[in-house]
């Protein structure tokens, strides 16, 4: 009956399998640059070092010496370990990660399934991931795992809620769930009447954006928040008895979600695919020009890297907190905050709509 | 075709792109097994706990405080997704919306008070 489906709308079926084609593309590539420019050699220039330097020009081929390698390694399953929940950890971390992509727009057209609710489905299946790392940590049977397991669920469950509630301030502005629609509001808006720039929330919700880096930082358990991946207390935690590929997928799965995340920061507050209004005026097209399919994307690569340089800038700069600090900082502060901020947000739209 | 059905189809993507992240770790970690080596010793497959022998077992209890915190967040989850639909149609509410939407807020803000004041929020 499937199969029946298929031949009998060819075109859906030609263009889905496109898009999947391209969202390999959206997970993986824009990883592997980030992993290259910035844990690679942006992170060696801040230490005074050179970073990799023999595989290919300046060291360009060293992340697929990566892959060759963590192929080739033994794949080790703990003697004690629950073998099916512990093989498929690292699918469920990926798979939140490719779920999260889906509802990213990089054009007027160029969007893998236009959701009426996307903001709201992008929140959800963020924190899929938890689920991931709770089996990962749970599975291994061994201490630091499940110690590391379970600071990263409440971690994850901490700041899941300053995540959410920042996005709000976004919404109560575009009064829309949809990301499109988001994006719209953005250029459609004036700044006090000039509508040159359009209107990237970031100029009105940056109370918001400062919210949502930290809380992203947080869930993607960088530094200053990895106390669930401490190297040096928990020898990398939910994932220390994994080794060869299957702890490359959680490397993956980490970096991926990072640029996903600075995708959707970057479409909620950056003003997303959109370049400012005044080129449109410049070009003489309009916003949804088609060739905007095209250039979306560099533009969105790139508001995508500015988003990662602070991600990773942060990383290596700040030392990491402890266990209760990060707790006291998401109910204590960030919570408060950013209910704050929803109330302001509220006041001001119907104050001046 | 009705609306519905393109409804349908728009989260039968969603579906398939969960599928994706499968046949992905997958086509890796099956390409890896043609290449990599088993030969897995006693002594490889003991946990690590830095190098010494493990004591006792993996499955350690863990403490309440875990529990607190889970419970908090179902809460605060849950109205979460309350604020989400007024958020939207702030619009058309106005102000009676927005005076509705901070008494409740408000009441949000009186229970995380409260959790604080009876010093749950402190992680021991």
């Amino acid at each position: 009956m499937m199969l029946a489906w298929i031949w009998s709308d060819w075109p859906w079926t030609l263009d889905t399998v496109v898009r999947l084609i391209f969202a390999i593309v959206v997970v993986l590539l824009p990883a592997g640059v980030t992993v290259y420019l910035y844990l690679f050699k942006m992170v060696s220039f801040m230490q005074s070092r050179l970073g990799p330097m023999e595989a290919g020009p300046y060291g360009s081929m060293q992340l697929l010496a990566e892959v060759g390698k963590n192929l080739q390694k033994e794949d080790i399953f703990p003697a004690k370990a629950d073998r099916t929940i512990f093989a498929l950890a690292p699918y469920v971390v990926l798979m939140s990660t490719f779920l999260l992509a889906v509802v990213i727009p990089f054009g007027p057209q160029a969007t893998f399934v236009n959701l009426d609710t996307g903001v709201f489905f992008a929140l959800a299946v963020s924190s899929v991931s938890v689920v991931g790392v709770i089996m990962a940590g749970w599975a291994s049977a061994s201490k630091y795992s499940l110690l590391g397991g379970l600071r990263a669920a409440g971690q994850l469950i901490a700041y899941e809620l300053p995540l959410i509630l920042a996005v709000v301030g976004v919404v109560i502005q575009a009064g829309t769930l949809n990301l499109q629609g988001i994006v719209t509001a953005q250029t459609q808006g004036e700044i006090f009447g000039f509508g040159g720039l359009g209107h990237p929330f970031i100029l009105t919700q940056f109370i918001g954006f400062f919210i949502f880096l930290v809380a992203v930082q947080a869930e993607l358990t960088q530094v200053p928040f990895d106390m669930p991946i401490a190297e040096s207390e928990l020898v990398s935690g939910y994932m220390t008895e994994y080794s060869g590929f299957r702890f490359l997928m959680f490397f993956i799965a980490e970096f991926a979600t990072a640029n996903i995340f600075a995708f959707l920061g970057a479409t909620l507050f950056l003003g997303g695919w959109q370049v400012p209004p005044f080129v449109h005026d410049l070009l003489g097209v309009d916003a949804n020009w088609q060739y905007f399919n095209l250039i979306g994307p560099g533009v969105m690569l790139f508001k995508m890297l500015v988003l990662t340089f602070v991600v990773y800038w942060v990383r290596f700069t700040f030392p990491r907190f402890r266990e209760d600090q990060l707790q006291k900082f998401a109910w204590k502060f960030l919570i408060p905050l950013s209910l704050v901020n929803i109330a302001i947000t509220g006041v001001l739209k119907v104050a001046f709509s | 075709m009705s609306v519905y059905s393109d409804f349908l189809r728009e989260y039968l993507v969603v579906a398939l792109f969960g599928l994706l992240a499968f046949a992905t770790v997958g086509a890796f970690v099956g390409l890896a097994s043609l290449i990599r080596p088993d030969r897995p010793t006693p002594a490889k497959l003991e946990n690590y706990e830095s190098g010494v022998d493990p004591v006792g077992d993996g499955w350690s209890q863990s403490q309440i405080r875990y529990y607190i915190f889970a419970l908090l967040f179902v809460m605060f989850d849950v109205e979460a997704v309350f604020i989400f639909p007024w958020a939207v149609g702030l619009d058309q509410f106005g102000w009676f919306g927005l005076i509705e939407m901070v008494i409740f807020i408000f009441i949000l803000a009186l229970g995380l008070a409260y959790a604080w004041r009876k010093d749950v929020l402190r992680w021991v």
